[in-house]
């Protein structure tokens, strides 16, 4: 479903991404781990088409993100780091937004998608709300609910748990199970527990390239008997 | 390009989410009409019954006013981070562009049709021509269209917005001195005069005049309309840098 291909981006003399190829098939939830700054969010920036690689592209159901970025952009919920959103719009007013832009222009059909998301990620008590006045962990679910608004069959989650507490983790994780099946999941973390508590696959990069991609359990039987954060340590330094 | 639509009413309806909106119409009518009864503008002493003591003062106000409007269209995107949420929604750089600008120009224009009453008490008080009332704000409109192009654009350059205010108005500032004689004739001191010509046909003074007498030439339209058309064009290719 979603097929990255050699993925270069340079800042300045500083490689953030130094060719990263992977691919992700429905069903499998990709957890990709790495310490800050080793280029997690500069690789997903390029595969949902906001920022241009230098070398490499990303191909999503087939299309290729180079030559039709609004295909692929059709194709994939994508969540950024720290989740943005217009703080004067309600909760209610940004994702009838999202879903107009998403194509649902019909009332009926708008109305059930805003409220089918807003369902899925608790968002009702909170609907009238201004997005400025929510806490984080509110915020953070207003973002999930847009990329999730058109159900697509490919996400992009940029550190989806950053910032909230243990029970809403817990949510998050339990939310991206479940829809796992029939979708292709990346997502970055640097928690090395989320990875073995949802993901089906780990790719660990450091200074913009893959020193490990495999299942978590592979991951740990790297070194039996350390803990994952050693391996993690292990590797990235 | 239906993707717009959407991107349009957000915009649009995202000035009169904040009091800033009202601030921003408020001031513009009460800063317009107290120049006009100014001695600078007396609309009284003209004896005359037209806007055009009214008018006289829009290059200048608009110069002020419509960076105010425009410096926020991408700074504010930048700074939130909301420009990622955007472009990684299906839209065309193109789309969010022409969106967002129209929404802005739709406000102007609202701002500068709120002007109304002052025609209905030029009305009251004598018989205006109402083709130049007309003429006036079809060019104030074009005008205020092109001066939120100029905005538009720079604001695309930085998410500052402050420097995205002080950039538009020294553009907007440039553009309007361009057409002061004084400033001609210092250009023609050191440019030869076809050039200095050339450069003072770029004033937006010189092509507002002839709309205020009443006089909808095709050539200052066509003025307005294709700076807007290039600042558009450049905004799209500063956003894809
Ligand atoms: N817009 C940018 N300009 C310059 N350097 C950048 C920019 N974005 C990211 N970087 C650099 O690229 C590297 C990778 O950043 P990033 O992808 O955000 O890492 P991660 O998400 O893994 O923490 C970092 O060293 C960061 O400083
Ligand atoms: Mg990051």
């Amino acid at each position: 479903m979603i097929e990255v291909k050699g993925l270069v981006k340079t800042y300045g003399n500083k490689r953030a991404v130094d060719g990263i190829t992977f691919t992700v098939k429905r069903g499998e939830i990709l957890g990709f781990l790495g310490p800050n700054g080793a280029g997690k969010s500069t690789t997903m920036k390029m595969i949902t088409g906001f920022i241009r690689p230098d070398a490499g592209t990303a191909i999503v159901g087939g299309i290729d993100v180079a030559v039709d970025p609004v295909g692929v952009k059709r194709q994939l919920g994508y969540l950024p780091e720290s989740a943005p959103a217009y703080p004067e719009m309600t909760v209610e007013e940004f994702l009838r937004f999202i879903a107009e832009i998403r194509g649902f222009r019909a009332t009926g059909e708008k109305r059930a998608r805003v409220e089918h998301v807003l369902r899925l990620t608790h968002l009702t008590s909170v609907r009238t709300q201004t997005i400025e006045t929510l806490s984080k962990g509110y915020k953070q679910r207003v973002g999930f609910a847009q990329a999730l608004i058109h159900n697509p069959p490919a996400l992009v989650l940029d550190e989806p748990t950053d910032g909230l507490d243990p029970n809403q983790k817990n949510e998050v994780r339990t939310l991206i199970r479940s829809m796992a099946a029939e979708k292709a999941v990346i997502l970055s973390t640097h928690i090395l527990e989320e990875v073995e508590a949802i993901c089906t696959r780990v790719i660990i990069i450091a200074s913009g390239r893959i020193v490990a991609d495999e299942t978590p359990s592979a991951l740990r039987a790297r070194q039996p008997g350390a803990r994952l954060d050693e391996i993690f340590r292990t590797l990235t330094t | 390009m239906s993707q717009i639509r959407p991107l349009f009413k957000r915009e649009f309806l995202g000035y009169f989410r904040s009091p800033v909106a009202y601030v921003f119409l408020i001031a513009f009518l009460l800063i317009s009409v107290s120049l006009a009864f100014s001695r600078y503008g007396n609309f009284f002493k003209a004896g005359t019954a037209s806007l055009e003591t009214y008018f006289l003062f829009f290059p200048w106000l608009f110069m002020f006013i419509v960076p105010a409007v425009g410096m926020r269209l991408w700074s504010e995107e930048k700074r939130s981070g909301t420009v990622e949420l955007l472009f990684t929604l299906p839209v065309t750089t193109l789309e969010a562009v022409l969106g967002k600008f129209l929404a802005g120009w739709a406000f102007l224009t609202l701002a500068v049709l709120l002007s109304f009453p002052m025609a209905l008490t030029v009305a009251f008080l004598g018989d205006p021509d109402w083709g130049i009332i007309a003429s006036t704000y079809l060019g104030a409109i074009l005008m205020a269209g092109a001066y939120l192009g100029v905005c538009a654009l720079t604001s695309a350059l930085t998410k500052n917005q402050v420097i995205s205010f002080v950039l538009s108005l020294a553009a907007c500032a440039m553009l309007v001195f361009l057409g002061l004689s004084s400033f001609t004739t210092t250009l023609e001191s050191f440019l030869p005069v076809g050039i200095a010509d050339v450069v003072s046909n770029f004033s937006f003074v010189t092509h507002f005049d002839a709309f205020t007498k009443g006089i909808i030439d095709p050539k200052n339209v066509a003025f307005f309309l294709s700076l807007i058309g290039f600042t558009l064009f450049l905004n799209v290719v500063a956003l894809e840098r």
